[in-house]
């Protein structure tokens, strides 16, 4: 060893641990010894890095790569399985996800999974999954970016696969499986092991799970605060269930209401007062509903008070139904609408300033308005509007007003600069 | 300035040559001018590389409307005594060979703002230099010089459309259309035209180029700066006409090819963009007797210029990776979807009549190209806005790389702080627009038969409808490629992870526990996405921090994101 080298790599070959230390040669000084570092001094700079120069680093000696494996650096962790042929992005190496199923799978609290639209990385979650046995898994997450391709994996495998974490766990309280062929006996698993802990349960587009299903879950998970489901999971019994005294204050129920073609899908009505007992029970309940529907199917909708807080078009809703949503929904805080026509609904938007006195936020996309219907709405709800998005073309220029005006008018009620939102002309 | 050596040269003779790329025209070409000032002998030269031709992804309207192009200059120069000289071959390759064969002493050309553009012309300056030869840049694409902007908004370009027309409101207006070039001008310049010049130096032709053009239906859009001119004067009675300069509203004739229309005469500069900002501005104080039009009179031109402005000092603005302002969205890889859309196959009569005109003709109204871009990105399949692109960069006739990459980000909620809630729908919107159906009748013939009820969701029409129309859903037509309520479902929530955990990320450098947005929003990307440099009245005191597409952390993600802290994951790392 010459004098003067400093390569830390050298170094910590010759020298891997703190009990040889007696045989270091006087000239070399703490201050170069790196795989010297304290313990806890190393796993403050590992948390400053990412995962990938992390496990560089861990390369670099035996104390570091201790350091590296320490249990928590492994609390949290997100596997992503793309394939090349389907993704832009990269996976997370095999190797890695080997040596955290051997090394870390005790410490692993909050997962998820990523996956691209290929079956194979669907498939390759759910091996995963089977091989977290020694786990206290509390928050789970099975994310498609893509396609859901967690749809097209054996409804066998996946369930087999799931119920693993979640007989093992047994402290799960975050669990989001959208769009996945969970079904209803594997709802009772998770019921059965998890029930006290349960908070948190997304689970919207899950073909495979009834009514009686999901009843299950809100009988028996009484600290379920967040549920996300389909319209044809709601029933008035699930409504009840989330009211009853044992159970603890519901704060967002989100409702997906989707549609197969139009006029085929019949939706159930929801009695009035199965709403007024869940906001009896918790009032302060934010109830989101994303509307994915025909024009002419939205009928059974907001035809009685709905204590609706959040509502999302994706598609055209009639200038009716937005009148009804305005005589109906007196909680509504946030409004979107995507598109409607070419008939101006100034009258609806001013009933709905008028009687939704909590809106805060609105965005249109495909309607029309006139500019002078648009102030009158703006001026009504004055500051409380922390949202106004408009797209440029929604706004007719009139008499009063034209499009150039329209700014500032609005922005003088709203007390902020306000544009509307634009697109490329070119 | 000279270069070095320029001395030895004859100072009697002075010989130029102006480098026509862009800008395609006789008139407001400030660069051509200097190349004739003084000169002795001009030559006015463009290169096409024969090889390219056939391997690049330019559809067979480009080239006919670039070779049109240089058949008009050419003609318009014969009329001045001189000629076009297209070159065969690469510049860096041959200029050096023609400075000294023509004894070239002075180079012009009209300023590129890509990063392409820019490098190529490094390159080619310190060839001149190194030949003697002089080198003259005049800015006359754009209407700005757009490093000035970048420069009044602190070194970067701005990234929304308000903040780009306030910085444009603080320039001085754009700078006067010189006259056009004529024999006057010309003075005692010359061009030495050879014998063969047709032979060496003429303009191709299509089937030259290696097109077969048995069947081409005739230019809907010939190119040509005199085409141009014709059109400007037309566009401009119009307005004159309407008396009104409002937004047009949109209707079922706007979708079709206007012989009013500009935009691919402004992207080959066969029209001058400061030429029709002034004629416009003229007819506007001439109509309203007012002294100051408003910014949205030049809509057209600003956009096209905020693009220029965007993309001039990023080489990657064309990509999703290594792009600084590109959000990493995970697109889906699915080459054969893909295909279905480019062409025309998608089985969405609204989608596949667009992207046929857009193949037949080369041009589509810009609310079309918002339709067929939310359906290829954001909307419905999903796919990456690069492949889009590069399906506009072959058929569209306006695309050039800065606005056709910004447009494609920008339509696929990929950048500039767009919300993301609006999804055109691939039934509703073209209804909406042509109750009718004319549109889609024009261009797929087989639908024809259809009843505007079920034009636009022929796979909805009973049995006996599709029968009588000749046409069965699944034999004569596709079936539709997706269930739009469904991918438009599932989309929207990729891009709201994807912009929630954006504005997480900004949140965990200030409090990282007390991640509770305050604004308990569905749907709406955090409005804390804004512009570092943007006027702080505008915003709320929230501590603003730029984000970067590599800077996002790989791995945020949060279970609720709009809800309480406890059901988030925490750190405990």
């Amino acid at each position: 060893m010459k004098r003067g080298r400093t390569g830390l790599k050298s170094q910590c070959q010759i020298f891997p641990s703190l009990g040889e230390r007696a045989k270091r040669p006087k000239w070399m000084t703490p201050a170069q010894d790196w795989g010297n570092l304290p313990h806890h001094v190393v796993l403050q700079i590992f948390q400053h890095l990412s995962l990938v120069d992390r496990a560089r680093a861990s390369s670099v000696c035996r104390c570091w790569n201790d350091v590296f494996h320490t249990p928590d650096l492994w609390r949290k962790f997100e596997f992503e399985l793309n394939q090349p042929a389907t993704s832009y992005l990269r996976s997370t190496h095999p190797d890695l996800i080997q040596q955290i199923i051997k090394k870390h799978a005790q410490h692993l609290q909050y997962v998820s999974f990523k996956v691209d639209s290929c079956t194979e990385s669907a498939e390759a979650a759910c091996d995963i999954l089977s091989q977290l046995v020694n786990c206290t898994i509390k928050t789970l997450g099975l994310i498609s970016t893509a396609r859901p391709s967690f749809m097209d994996v054996s409804q066998a495998h996946f369930v087999s696969a799931l119920t693993v974490v979640f007989v093992n766990s047994k402290s799960l309280s975050s669990i989001r499986i959208d769009d996945t062929p969970v079904d209803d006996p594997s709802l009772k698993v998770l019921v059965a092991n998890n029930s006290d802990t349960l908070k948190l349960l997304k689970m919207s587009s899950c073909p495979h799970v009834s009514p009686a299903g999901i009843l299950c879950v809100a009988d028996q998970c009484h600290g379920l605060r967040e549920l996300a489901l389909n319209y044809h999971l709601l029933s008035d019994e699930l409504l009840l269930a989330l009211s009853s005294e044992k159970h603890v204050h519901l704060e967002h129920l989100r409702i997906d209401v989707v549609s197969e073609n139009p006029g085929q899908t019949h939706f159930h009505t929801i009695k009035r007062s199965s709403w007024e007992a869940l906001i009896r029970h918790s009032p302060k309940v934010n109830i989101v509903m994303y509307f994915y529907l025909y024009e002419e199917e939205f009928e059974p909708f907001f035809c009685e008070e709905t204590p609706v807080t959040h509502l999302y078009f994706g598609r055209a809703v009639s200038k009716m139904m937005l009148g009804r949503i305005g005589l109906n929904c007196p909680r509504l805080v946030e409004l979107v609408v995507c598109a409607n026509g070419i008939e101006p609904l100034d009258e609806e938007l001013i009933r709905i300033a008028e009687r939704c006195k909590s809106l805060t936020a609105i965005g249109l996309g495909e309607c029309e308005v006139t500019c002078s219907g648009f102030v009158e709405f703006v001026k009504m709800c004055g500051g409380r509007l922390t949202q106004l998005s408009i797209m440029e073309e929604v706004l007719i220029p009139d008499s009063s007003y034209n499009i150039e005006q329209i700014h500032s008018e609005v922005s003088k009620h709203l007390g902020r600069m306000w544009f509307p939102d634009m697109m490329p002309t070119w | 300035m000279s270069p070095p050596g320029s001395q030895h040269k004859n100072k009697m003779a002075l010989n130029s040559i102006h480098w026509f790329r862009k800008g395609l025209r006789l008139h407001d070409n400030p660069a051509l001018r200097e190349a004739v000032q003084g000169a002795s002998t001009v030559r006015c030269v463009y290169f096409l590389d024969p090889w390219f031709a056939g391997s690049s992804n330019v559809g067979v309207n480009r080239w006919r409307f670039l070779l049109q192009c240089l058949e008009d200059l050419d003609a318009s120069l014969r009329k001045l005594n001189s000629r076009l000289f297209v070159i065969r071959g690469q510049p860096a390759n041959v200029f050096p060979r023609l400075f000294k064969e023509w004894k070239i002493s002075r180079l012009t050309f009209e300023y590129d703002s890509e990063p392409f553009g820019k490098e190529r012309d490094a390159a080619i300056k310190k060839l001149a230099m190194e030949a003697g030869v002089e080198v003259i840049v005049k800015i006359s694409h754009t209407l700005y010089d757009l490093d000035k902007i970048i420069e009044l908004n602190g070194g970067q370009p701005p990234l929304t459309y308000k903040r780009f027309q306030t910085l444009i409101s603080r320039l001085d207006p754009p700078e006067m259309p010189v006259e056009m070039l004529t024999d006057t001008l010309m003075g005692h310049c010359v061009t030495p035209v050879l014998e063969d010049h047709g032979d060496k130096y003429g303009v191709p032709s299509l089937e030259e180029l290696g097109f077969d053009t048995e069947g081409l239906p005739s230019a809907v859009w010939p190119g040509g700066e005199t085409e141009a001119l014709t059109r400007i004067e037309r566009h401009l009675e119009r307005k004159a006409w309407v008396a009104n300069f409002e937004r047009p509203r949109m209707n079922a004739n706007s979708l079709l090819a206007s012989p009013t229309g500009l935009s691919p005469y402004l992207r080959f500069g066969c029209l001058s963009c400061r030429l029709f900002y002034f004629k416009l501005t003229d007819l506007y104080r001439k109509v309203k007797k007012n002294s100051s039009p408003p910014l949205s009179l030049y809509g057209q031109l600003l956009w096209r210029e905020f693009f220029y402005t965007a993309a001039t000092n990023n080489p990657r603005f064309d990509k999703m990776e290594g792009n600084p302002i590109c959000v990493r969205i995970p697109w889906d890889k699915n080459p054969e979807a893909l295909a279905k859309w480019a062409e025309a196959k998608t089985g969405f009569p609204w989608i596949d009549a667009i992207m046929t005109q857009l193949r037949q003709e080369g041009w589509i109204h810009h609310l079309a190209r918002h339709a067929v871009a939310c359906f290829l990105t954001r909307g419905d399949l999903w796919i990456s806005w690069e492949e889009g692109m590069k399906v506009f960069e072959e058929l569209l006739l306006d695309a050039d790389w800065s606005v056709n990459a910004g447009s494609w980000m920008w339509l696929s909620c990929s950048s500039f702080f767009q919300q993301f809630f609006h999804c055109y729908c691939p039934v509703g919107f073209g209804r909406r627009t042509d109750p009718n159906g004319d549109f889609i009748r024009r261009y797929l013939p087989v639908l024809r038969g259809f009843p505007a009820k079920f034009i636009y969701d022929p796979w909805n029409a009973p049995e006996s409808v599709q029968a009588a129309a000749k046409c069965i859903i699944g034999v004569h037509y596709p079936k539709p490629m997706v269930h739009h309520a469904e991918a438009s479902r599932l989309n929207i929530e990729r891009m709201k992870q994807i912009y929630q955990q954006l504005s997480r990320y900004r949140g965990l450098g200030t409090r990282s526990e007390n991640m509770k947005l305050t604004s308990s929003s569905v749907v709406f990307s955090a409005r804390s996405v804004g512009e570092p440099r943007s006027n702080r009245k505008w915003q709320t005191d929230r501590p603003q921090r730029r984000w970067t597409a590599a800077s996002a952390p790989a791995a945020a993600w949060y279970m609720t994101p709009q809800l309480p802290v406890w059901t988030e994951v925490r750190f405990t790392v």
